[in-house]
């Protein structure tokens, strides 16, 4: 067998990866967004419950040391907004096991940013605006879409009234697996992924808000003014089908975000799942004052594949993980 | 057999589906922004040759196939089974029925080799050479100085397969055969 060392991208194409990277910094250049850099290895790793934080030993001050692979920036980049940073952004290389596919690979460059006294909406027009820095053609107009909407657009139910049993009976003849026994949110995320994602992007940019409670993770939640429902306040955006970034107006409330970390870790045990120790340093950090504000969570990767025309974002990067 | 996890799905892994023996074609990782991942996985099922989509949450597991793909050549036959011949120097011989040969039958020839499907010892696939030269048994007389036109006319092969050839080839010709697609390609 012949050892293939070449890059999956090739050079061409990697050039304009750093000609575009260049674009996305002096965009926040003008913005008054300044770039920062935090550890890839952390004490902390993440208590949500779909990811897989990636660890490792290390020889530490503290002597020897679990460290955790960040999965996202945005625990230490909480920590500078709580320290008076300001407006952050960061090109982070993120970690997640588990991730392969077209659309993923192990390791990835997340493109976060924070907007401290930015509201959500604000922080839309910014992604919005960063995409089409970004892109080459005009990707369409933005357009605003709530999660209820989507499903009742394509599944003609509403996911916050639909009974449990109708999803789980609709879950299982959509995705042909056995859903009987799955919990509302897996419920939604399979329909989602295999019926409305698909459509999502398609000569437009659409943003998805007013997602379940229930799928918050650190963003904080509101009523929704359709019948006083709690909604998370997010947003994703998507574009040809992808799933390019994660807007929250952020929790800054600390017991409120103690307590979240503590709900993962219940749900972890009841998935049979290893509890994931809570970053206390970031509590701690919240508890001295976290300015509100919003942040965004960009697949820089992903955005560089749909900008260059590519089918898969290995072919946007020096070098995959099968190739690495 | 061991137990495989959708993180070890690739395409060739041989597994078990409702009770039959599939081949993993592709599998697709997905997964909305926060929340659970799954698996789009196509499967060949491997006793009826139809392919299958099916999605399991990411971390789900399938038992392996006790598949063995083996090199056999084709003996004969005695019009009930069909005998295989591994050609490993064992001279172990392998009885197949017609509904595990399917289309293959048209495409048999002795003394040629086939990749023979086994689950749990017992043949459920033959596939041939993607090519085989074969003798033409019957078509209409060649047509002289046709040789650039276009054109064509059926011709039935020593296998019993019946292939579009050229006006030009006369009967007793040997030719190749595409038997993936069941076209002519050259004369032999």
């Amino acid at each position: 067998m012949t050892i293939d060392w070449r890059p999956t991208a090739d050079i061409e194409t990697l050039r304009d990866r750093a000609r575009l990277i260049a674009e996305v910094r002096a965009f926040f250049a003008e913005r008054g967004v300044w770039e920062v850099e935090t550890p890839v290895l952390g004490h902390g790793g993440s208590t949500d419950l779909h990811l897989v934080s990636l660890s490792c030993e290390a020889t530490t001050p503290a002597g020897r040391e679990r460290l955790w692979l960040q999965t996202s920036p945005e625990f230490h980049m909480k920590r500078l907004l709580a320290a008076g940073s300001g407006p952050i952004f960061q090109v982070a290389r993120s970690f997640r096991d588990g991730e392969v596919g077209g659309r993923h690979n192990l390791e990835f460059s997340m493109l976060e940013w924070y907007r401290p006294g930015l509201d959500l909406d604000g922080l839309i027009t910014e992604t919005d605006a960063l995409i089409r820095r970004v892109l080459s053609s005009d990707p369409g107009s933005l357009r605003r879409r709530r999660y209820r909407e989507l499903f009742r657009e394509s599944l003609e139910l509403d996911p916050f009234h639909e009974p449990l049993e109708a999803l789980r009976r609709l879950a299982t003849e959509r995705g042909g697996l056995d859903m009987a026994a799955a919990c509302r949110d897996d419920c939604l995320d399979l329909l989602i992924s295999l019926v409305i994602e698909p459509r999502l992007g398609r000569g437009g940019i659409d943003v998805v808000v007013d997602y379940p409670a229930s799928q918050a993770a650190l963003a904080r939640r509101h009523r929704d003014p359709e019948d006083g429902e709690w909604v998370a306040s997010r947003f994703e955006v998507y574009l040809d089908g992808l799933e390019l970034a994660n807007g929250y107006d952020e929790l800054t409330d600390a017991e409120e975000q103690r307590a979240r970390f503590k709900e993962d870790n219940a749900a972890r045990r009841v998935e049979g799942l290893p509890e994931v120790e809570a970053d206390e340093r970031l509590l701690v950090a919240l508890e001295a004052g976290m300015p509100a504000g919003s942040g965004v969570a960009l697949g820089l990767d992903r955005l560089l594949q749909l900008a260059l025309d590519k089918d898969r974002v290995a072919e946007v990067m020096a070098f995959s993980t099968p190739r690495a | 057999m061991a137990n495989y996890s959708t993180n070890e799905f690739k395409g060739g892994l041989k597994v078990m589906l409702d009770g039959d023996p599939c081949a993993i074609l592709e599998n697709d990782y997905v997964k909305p922004g926060k929340g659970q991942a799954f698996n789009r996985v196509k499967l060949r099922n491997l006793m009826t040759g139809r392919v299958w989509e099916r999605t399991f949450k990411s971390g789900e597991s399938l038992e392996g196939a006790d598949v063995l793909e083996l090199d056999m050549e084709y003996l004969y036959t005695d019009g009930d089974m069909w005998y295989f011949m591994l050609n490993d120097g064992s001279f172990e011989q392998y009885p197949v029925e017609r509904k595990a040969l399917g289309e293959t039958e048209k495409w048999l020839k002795e003394q040629v080799v086939y990749t023979v499907t086994l689950w749990n010892d017992n043949v459920i696939n033959v596939t041939p050479p993607n090519f085989i030269e074969l003798e033409v048994t019957e078509t209409d007389p060649g047509l002289k100085g046709d040789t650039a036109q276009g054109g064509s006319k059926p011709a039935t092969m020593s296998s019993g397969a019946v292939v579009r050839v050229p006006l030009f080839i006369n009967e007793g010709e040997v030719l190749k055969v595409d038997t993936r697609t069941g076209e002519y390609v050259s004369r032999a």
